[in-house]
């Protein structure tokens, strides 16, 4: 993987920083006690761009996010966000990002404009301008008819969006959402899945972790898959999908005795041994582009007369299981 | 430093304005203190003998003291919730000064404590407490009580990032204080102890605290121990300042 990385970094450590990426990591390893939390870590984030960190739980995913976000301190590698050193320029890096938890990381107590307020004067803003501020981002995430309501009355949708309104306050480039959606109901997730798209759409770099794949497929330009501490692979969610072979075409047959006459009109497109069962033809394609189109004129010319046809992309679900050996959301109990 | 100021402000004014939000932590602080006043003067009370005035007059003091020191628990329980709720995360990724968090708890505190005083001290005067002194004193009785409740406020707030549930922290506090209070002279006179416990009680800061306060507030005869009471402060405020800061910039969420 590290053969992709080599731009114009400056030597750290031993690795290369990318000082290009809005985000860059290289040999990051965190042990806790004899538990290898991360091990020897490279990353790179591109400006404008969103990266999924996918794994499941204890894969090491909050870990990074918390050594990015100045939280924790690695054991050895080095790291820079925003073109800022994060072991050496804490302080500094601090006014460059937005973090957003897995726990809404809110008061209940307070209202959530005085949540926002209260970020904003942390940032060092003014008492009236923090609260400008917090009225701009209460609208954006249409909360304003619950501004003045303790947030302990907030629903769990609420929360999350009041808890991502927090890290925004100060305009970071760079946000960490650490599991932004986990718990929620899927009509919370859909409408946190808009307003995180709204963001990039705006120029955001985000890292993103997750253990949901759909989220990762949705949401992210690229995808790094995580598992006991080590980046396993790393690519765009159509990258890793050709990893396990490429399309899967599923030809339901009109008449199930034509079974290998099927097989036998679409040979040439194989890309490995066709299964056939009861009038469905199973092939994996070569390529994407065109296949049904190919497949229905093969089938066509030999006088197999077809009743369905499909072409099945695999899940990422599939991807975790290649790469992995087991499910993604297999430890995933919380 | 300026920094540092405005940021504590931040805090403080946080934990202050949810304070009448959550009704269960105001019932502590008004509550608890009345009854502690009432069972001391009429269930134990009359069976304690003090050298000169009243018991009410004795008792008022120690019992202002114990109830201040106390006070810190807020601070505990307050981190260690802000902990696990993922709060600290938060402060500590957002570019303020690194002792704002606590300092602004502590800060809280003092009007919290101040608070909780005013109603000991109010009923007090209820049930037979009289201040026997110059403004000037009963207002330096107030500042030491405040100082020295500041103070263990920073000791709650080591614990309280220490531990890792508040109900370890509750315990914990409670088992550091609870003997420091009542093994001291804030509700009998230190000569009636077993000589083990008045040896202790004798170096214990409650106690010279509280016979400052008591000099300061009835004009009892004092041995002389303001700056040593003042002393204890600052002691305590050095030695756990530093260790509270030094815990939050490693603390851990949940």
């Amino acid at each position: 993987m590290s053969s992709q990385l080599e731009t114009s970094g400056s030597r750290v450590g031993g690795a290369s920083l990318n000082s290009d990426a809005a985000i860059s990591v290289r040999g990051i390893s965190k042990s806790f006690g004899d538990v290898h939390a991360l091990i020897d870590v490279d990353l790179d984030v591109a400006r404008g761009t969103v990266l999924g960190l996918l794994g499941p739980n204890g894969a090491g995913k909050t870990t990074l996010v918390r050594i990015l976000a100045t939280l924790l301190q690695p054991d050895s590698g080095s790291a820079q966000v925003a073109g800022v050193d994060v072991l050496r320029r804490a302080a500094e890096l601090r006014e460059r990002i937005g973090l957003a938890g897995q726990y809404a990381a809110v008061d209940e107590n307070l209202t959530g404009l005085e949540n926002l307020a209260m970020v904003g004067r942390l940032y060092g803003s003014s008492r009236a301008a923090a609260k400008a501020r917090g009225q701009e981002l209460l609208q954006q995430f249409d909360l304003v008819d619950a501004a003045d309501r303790p947030v302990k009355t907030y629903s769990g949708g609420m929360r999350r969006r009041l808890d991502l309104a927090a890290a925004l306050v100060a305009k970071p480039p760079v946000l960490f959402l650490d599991e932004p959606t986990t718990g929620l109901d899927p009509r919370s997730r859909l409408d946190l899945w808009d307003v995180i798209e709204t963001l990039v759409s705006e120029g955001a770099t985000v890292l993103l972790t997750t253990q949901y794949l759909d989220e990762a497929d949705r949401l992210a330009d690229r995808i790094a898959v995580i598992d006991h501490g080590r980046v396993i692979a790393e690519g765009t969610s159509d990258e890793l999908k050709d990893r396990v072979g490429g399309e899967r075409l599923e030809v339901h047959l009109e008449d199930s005795s034509q079974g290998d006459a099927a097989v036998e009109a679409l040979a040439p497109m194989c890309a490995e041994e066709p299964a056939t069962s009861d009038g469905l033809v199973r092939i994996g394609v070569r390529q994407r582009g065109g296949a049904i189109i190919e497949a229905v004129r093969r089938l066509d010319q030999a006088g197999v007369g077809v009743d369905d046809i499909a072409l099945r992309r695999p899940t990422l679900d599939d991807v975790f299981l290649a790469l992995t050996g087991h499910a993604a959301e297999e430890e995933g109990s919380e | 430093m300026r920094r540092l100021l405005s940021d504590t402000l931040v805090v403080t004014e946080r934990n202050l304005v949810r304070l009448p939000r959550a009704p269960e932590l105001l019932l502590a602080f008004t509550i608890q203190p009345i009854m502690f006043v009432l069972l001391f003067r009429y269930v134990f009370g009359g069976a304690i003998r003090v050298p000169g005035g009243s018991y009410a007059e004795f008792l008022i003091p120690g019992i202002v003291v114990q109830n201040i020191a106390f006070g810190g628990f807020v601070t505990a329980l307050g981190l260690n919730e802000d902990m696990h709720k993922g709060l600290i995360d938060r402060f500590r990724s957002l570019p303020m000064a690194r002792a704002a968090v606590l300092a602004g708890r502590t800060s809280a505190d003092v009007v919290t404590n101040a608070l909780s005083m005013t109603i000991l001290v109010v009923t007090g005067l209820i049930i037979g407490f009289s201040f026997h002194a110059s403004v000037l004193h009963v207002v330096l009785g107030l500042v030491l009580a405040l100082t020295f409740g500041y103070a263990f406020s920073w000791v709650f707030a080591f614990l309280g990032l220490l531990v890792k549930t508040p109900e370890a922290a509750n315990s914990v506090g409670f088992i550091a204080v609870f003997p420091l209070t009542f093994i001291s002279s804030a509700f009998v006179p230190g000569q009636s102890l077993p000589t083990p416990l008045r040896q202790f009680g004798d170096v214990n800061p409650f106690t010279i605290v509280v016979n400052e306060l008591r000099w300061l507030w009835t004009g009892q005869p004092s041995p002389d121990q303001l700056w040593q009471a003042f002393a204890w402060i600052v002691v305590i405020l050095v030695l756990f300042s530093p260790l509270a800061v030094a815990r939050y910039r490693r603390a851990a969420g949940r």
